[in-house]
């Protein structure tokens, strides 16, 4: 039972996700040509509020149901690994039109033929960890 | 009901997709969804070639559970939470992909061109999902993080580190986007 709770936001975020066409290989081609508002607005209205209740989160020290501080980690220090990650990373998302998420919901959704995209999204994970340690970080 | 039937405009989806990083926080978790990569690799085994591998995947079962909710969301919102319109994509978008060779743009979720069956099971076909999925996969561990852990959560919590990622998110899209896929796809 613990993981219900899990169970349902994973299904909100899933409706979500679809709903605001996020999941869509053409929202993401728009996004990546400049030419509509819809996705920069779905990113940057989520980063707003985001960033203003952690901070608030914080400022309040509230307390998670697990009843310590939500401080949420800070990523490593560096620049090569999330530079460079980050545009091979960038490369999959316009190609795929698809980021992790998205992957595993439009499976959902009825297009199986993403259980290939996310074959090969293991196999690159399984690659950088065999990697990892001959690449800058 | 008509509301929920239709897509939902950006400033609902948006600040509902920050409930959903709020909510995971509050639950003590983080919201990160290509860190399920690397468990589905570690309960495969795939720690017998890389400590990266080497992880109590059984701590990570609740991230795992919101993938599946995903899953079971993305099928409920499709059957029962949708009226069947089309994406009202900008008349540019529709136009620069006629150019391409994509036809029906913006009636599914994905282009035909790319994921029908028929597309998929050429060796083109193929290799454009296998490789697409490849780079999601390798650059999203190498970068720490996707568009959840970074765009989202890291931007969020004003780290300096998912800003340099995100702006490589940038120049990969970009460079696919303007470059490569009108080579792959162009006539």
């Amino acid at each position: 039972m613990k993981f219900l709770k899990f169970l349902l936001v994973g299904i909100f975020f899933g409706i979500v996700l679809v709903k605001s066409e996020a999941v869509s290989w053409y929202r993401i081609y728009e996004m990546f040509k400049f030419q509509a508002f819809h996705m920069y607005g779905i990113i940057g209205s989520a980063v707003f509020l985001g960033a203003l209740f952690i901070w608030l989160f914080k400022k309040y020290k509230l307390k998670s149901i697990e009843g310590k501080t939500m401080d949420l980690a800070t990523k490593d220090k560096g620049v090569a690994r999330y530079i460079l990650g980050g545009t091979i990373f960038g490369l999959g998302w316009a190609l795929a039109g698809a980021c992790p998420g998205p992957m595993y919901i439009l499976v959902g959704t009825g297009v199986f033929s993403m259980l290939i995209v996310i074959a090969g999204a293991l196999l690159g994970t399984f690659a950088y960890g065999l990697l990892m340690k001959k690449l800058p970080h | 009901m008509d509301y929920i039937l239709q897509p939902w405009p950006w400033y609902v989806s948006g600040p509902l997709i920050a409930l959903v990083m709020l909510i995971l926080v509050y639950f003590g978790k983080t919201f990160g969804m290509s860190s399920n990569l690397q468990t589905l690799c570690s309960m495969g085994g795939a720690g017998k070639y890389s400590d990266y591998f080497r992880l109590d995947w059984k701590a990570q079962r609740w991230n795992l559970t919101v993938v599946l909710g995903a899953i079971i969301g993305g099928f409920i919102a499709t059957q029962f939470l949708s009226d069947g319109s089309a994406i009202a994509l900008s008349a540019e978008t529709i136009s620069d992909l006629n150019a391409l060779g994509f036809s029906e743009v913006g009636e599914t979720l994905l282009p035909p061109e790319i994921y029908s069956w028929e597309n998929v099971m050429s060796i083109k076909g193929i290799l454009i999902l296998v490789i697409a999925g490849f780079l999601v996969g390798f650059g999203t561990r190498y970068a720490g993080g996707c568009t959840s852990g970074h765009a989202i959560t890291g931007l969020s919590n004003l780290q300096l580190p998912s800003l340099i990622a995100v702006i490589g998110f940038f120049i990969g899209g970009l460079i696919m986007t303007f470059f490569i896929l009108p080579l792959i796809f162009g006539t």
